[in-house]
């Protein structure tokens, strides 16, 4: 986090403002009334479940698609009228991998170089392999790589323009530990020299990785902050729950506890169960009756950003439904 | 990972609007060249068609199985059967007496012409009455029995004067002339006729595909989404998608024109310049036409369907399969609108009656033409969002 605090010593410069986007899609709101911005040097996380409107978003950030209402700026430039300034200065990658399958990895390189127009395509292909780790292997099909080697290719083609935004949509979906853990050490790094980034994402772990992170569902954008800003706005006092050695399962425990009012969440955690609710008083009420089951041990907990996820997606749907 | 940001300042920076348009035509050339058995079609393909239209597929008739019905028995009627036994056209299968085997034959299709030497014809010939002879043709296949009818005549005519010098002392005014002048094809054959016409079929045919795919195929797999996020205009895409198949426009009419030269003895009888500025500005037209139907088309198998609807009236109306003069006004201006009309005419014209481009201007015009309206509805067409 020390790279986004010397960002908030600077006056912060704003890369992605945008007001009140809508796009919808057969009748459907698929964003609705969406307003958020990111600044320089960011690293920002986009989260929501499925169909939420996140690659709708970005899509209509990076002059993909046309917002149908709103307005605002991407880097500086209107993203309803200035797209082709937009398009030279933002990489945006894919969720699905869309670099061309039946060329080789440096023919991919080179032709991402030439239609930016970038001074000795050939030069800057070979650079970007050699920093890729894919020397050797240049000259092998994109389409024959692995997941993970397909999703460096991906991101080293989105840099290779040096752009001032990245918009990723899902880049680790598919991708094993290690392979992720690496893609977020290069973005961290790609962050501290200036460059800002908007990622969705539904790892957790993740997440918690970026500076800021917006929460969407049904379109809408539930919660925007830090990390820690999102838990604390959901209000969630947690307990959990485990059971001793020789106590009861814990998991039986979920079904009596369901539908107890003041409790709004409950999600099984490894051997334990976390139990929320909004409101503290409310929530020991509905728990009283169980603290002093033989067998099972209470304790006050830190809401975790899953729970805050988890609580603000069930709202959501308490609100659509 | 070092990262300047956003050091290139307008989208005018490196190469330019030329220089994306290069990056296109490289990407294309190469997936083209990496599709080997595509590309061995692209090859292969012109000459398998070229061998079946130029040796299977021939309007000109050869041994038509023949009859004759000898009515009488006589010199001239003799005489007859002889020149019509020594032409190509017909072949003499049975010499018949007697009228009712005339129609069996007919209907069973043993004989496609029966020609009938009527009782006393030698005779009123000698007298100069002018008789008829009668020749009765199995119509049923129009091409074929018209041309052959049409050398009939001929035949004929050579065949009684012959026969009058020998029977008479002072050679009588004909009783009929027949003044035929074949130009440009003097042998009448409609192999001359079909090279040019299968040059422009052909390139229609395969060109029209491969750019009716471009766009969809990029769709279909994904690419697309990543082509729009680039800083590169529908017009660079367009070009830069049509100049890799330009070559292999000009390899397939080079290997075309080449084995009707040497296969077919076609002549280039015209100026060999003015035939290849004339395919190169065709070759661009289809591929511009294809690349307009890319854009409307919803994937491959729609892009493939559009092509075919437009290339069954190139066949039929561009006067590669039938005459255009013969068609109803109203066919007629279809075939104006086709490219292939313009194309054959230019080409039957260089090649075969060695004009030169300059000549063949409102031909060409029409060429540019076209081709201009499919550029400018591909651009149109073309959506630079998802929407």
């Amino acid at each position: 986090m020390t790279a986004a605090e010397t960002y908030e010593v600077d006056a912060p410069e704003t890369v992605i403002d945008v007001h009140h986007l809508t796009k919808s899609f057969g009748g459907r709101k698929v964003v609705d009334d969406l307003s958020m911005s990111v600044k320089k040097g960011r690293i920002h996380g986009f989260l929501g479940p499925n169909g939420s409107g996140k690659t709708t978003t970005i899509r209509m950030l990076c002059g993909l698609l046309t917002p149908d209402s709103g307005d605002g700026t991407c880097l500086g430039f209107d993203i309803l009228t200035e797209s082709d300034r937009i398009r030279r200065r933002v990489g945006y990658m894919t969720q699905k991998f869309s670099l061309y399958q039946d060329l080789s990895i440096r023919e991919n390189l080179e032709f991402v170089a030439r239609v930016y127009g970038l001074p000795d395509p050939r030069g800057k292909a070979g650079a970007a392999i050699e920093r890729l780790g894919l020397k050797g292997r240049e000259k092998q099909l994109a389409g024959e790589l692995s997941g993970g080697w397909k999703q460096r290719l991906a991101l080293g083609a989105c840099i290779l323009p040096e752009p001032a935004l990245l918009l990723l949509d899902e880049p680790t979906a598919g991708v094993d530990p290690k392979a992720r853990r690496d893609f977020w050490n290069e973005i961290h790094a790609l962050a501290a020299d200036g460059l800002s980034v908007l990622v969705s994402t539904h790892y957790m772990d993740e997440a918690e990785r970026c500076h800021e992170i917006a929460y969407i569902a049904y379109g809408k954008l539930l919660a925007e902050g830090t990390v820690d800003e999102v838990i604390a706005g959901t209000g969630l006092v947690t307990f959990t729950v485990s059971g001793t050695a020789s106590g009861p399962d814990v998991h039986h425990l979920q079904a009596e506890l369901k539908n107890r009012p003041g409790i709004d969440m409950i999600a099984p955690f490894g051997a334990s169960l976390h139990v929320a609710g909004r409101d503290a008083a409310t929530l020991e009420q509905a728990i009283a009756p169980y603290r002093d089951r033989p067998g099972l041990k209470w304790e006050r907990g830190e809401p975790t950003l899953e729970d805050a996820f988890i609580d603000l997606m069930r709202r959501s749907e308490d609100n659509f439904q | 990972m070092t990262t300047a940001r956003g050091t290139n300042g307008n989208g005018a920076s490196g190469g330019g609007s030329f220089g994306r348009f290069w990056a296109m035509t490289v990407k294309e050339f190469i997936q083209m060249t990496r599709d080997r058995i595509t590309l061995a079609t692209m090859v292969m393909l012109p000459i398998m068609q070229l061998f079946l239209f130029g040796f299977a597929i021939n309007t000109t008739p050869h041994n038509l199985p023949t009859a004759v019905l000898m009515r009488e028995n006589s010199d001239v009627g003799r005489s007859i059967l002889a020149a019509l036994k020594n032409t190509d056209f017909f072949e003499v299968k049975t010499v018949i007496t007697r009228a009712e085997d005339m129609d069996a034959l007919l209907q069973s299709g043993e004989a496609l012409f029966v020609v009938e030497i009527p009782e006393g014809f030698e005779r009123s010939l000698r007298r100069g009455d002018s008789p008829s002879l009668l020749v009765a043709a199995d119509a049923t296949d129009p091409v074929a029995a018209s041309s052959a009818l049409g050398a009939l005549p001929g035949i004929l005519s050579t065949a009684l004067e012959n026969d009058r010098q020998v029977a008479f002392a002072e050679p009588v005014k004909p009783a009929f002339q027949i003044v035929q002048h074949r130009r440009y094809n003097p042998a009448g054959s409609s192999t001359l006729n079909i090279v040019p016409g299968l040059l422009g079929t052909i390139l229609t045919m395969t060109l029209l595909i491969f750019t009716a795919l471009s766009v969809t195929r990029e769709v279909e797999r994904g690419t697309m989404e990543n082509l729009l996020s680039m800083p590169i205009k529908p017009l660079e895409i367009m070009l830069g998608k049509i100049a890799p198949y330009v070559l292999i426009g000009l390899v397939q009419a080079l290997v075309i024109i080449g084995v009707g030269i040497l296969v077919f003895r076609v002549p280039i009888l015209g100026d060999p310049l003015s035939l290849a500025a004339a395919t190169s500005l065709f070759v661009i037209t289809n591929l511009s036409i294809g690349y307009t139907f890319s854009t409307i088309a919803a994937n491959q198998l729609q892009a493939v369907q559009m092509a075919m609807m437009f290339f069954l009236p190139n066949i039929l109306l561009s006067g590669f399969m039938f005459p255009f003069a013969g068609m109803p006004n109203w066919a007629q201006w279809i075939g104006e609108a086709l490219p292939l009309t313009h194309y054959i005419r230019i080409v039957r014209a260089v090649m075969l009656k060695g004009a030169s481009i300059e000549t063949l201007a409102y031909d060409t015009l029409a060429l540019v033409g076209l081709m201009a309206v499919a550029m400018l509805i591909a651009v149109r067409r073309f959506r630079r969002t998802l929407d």
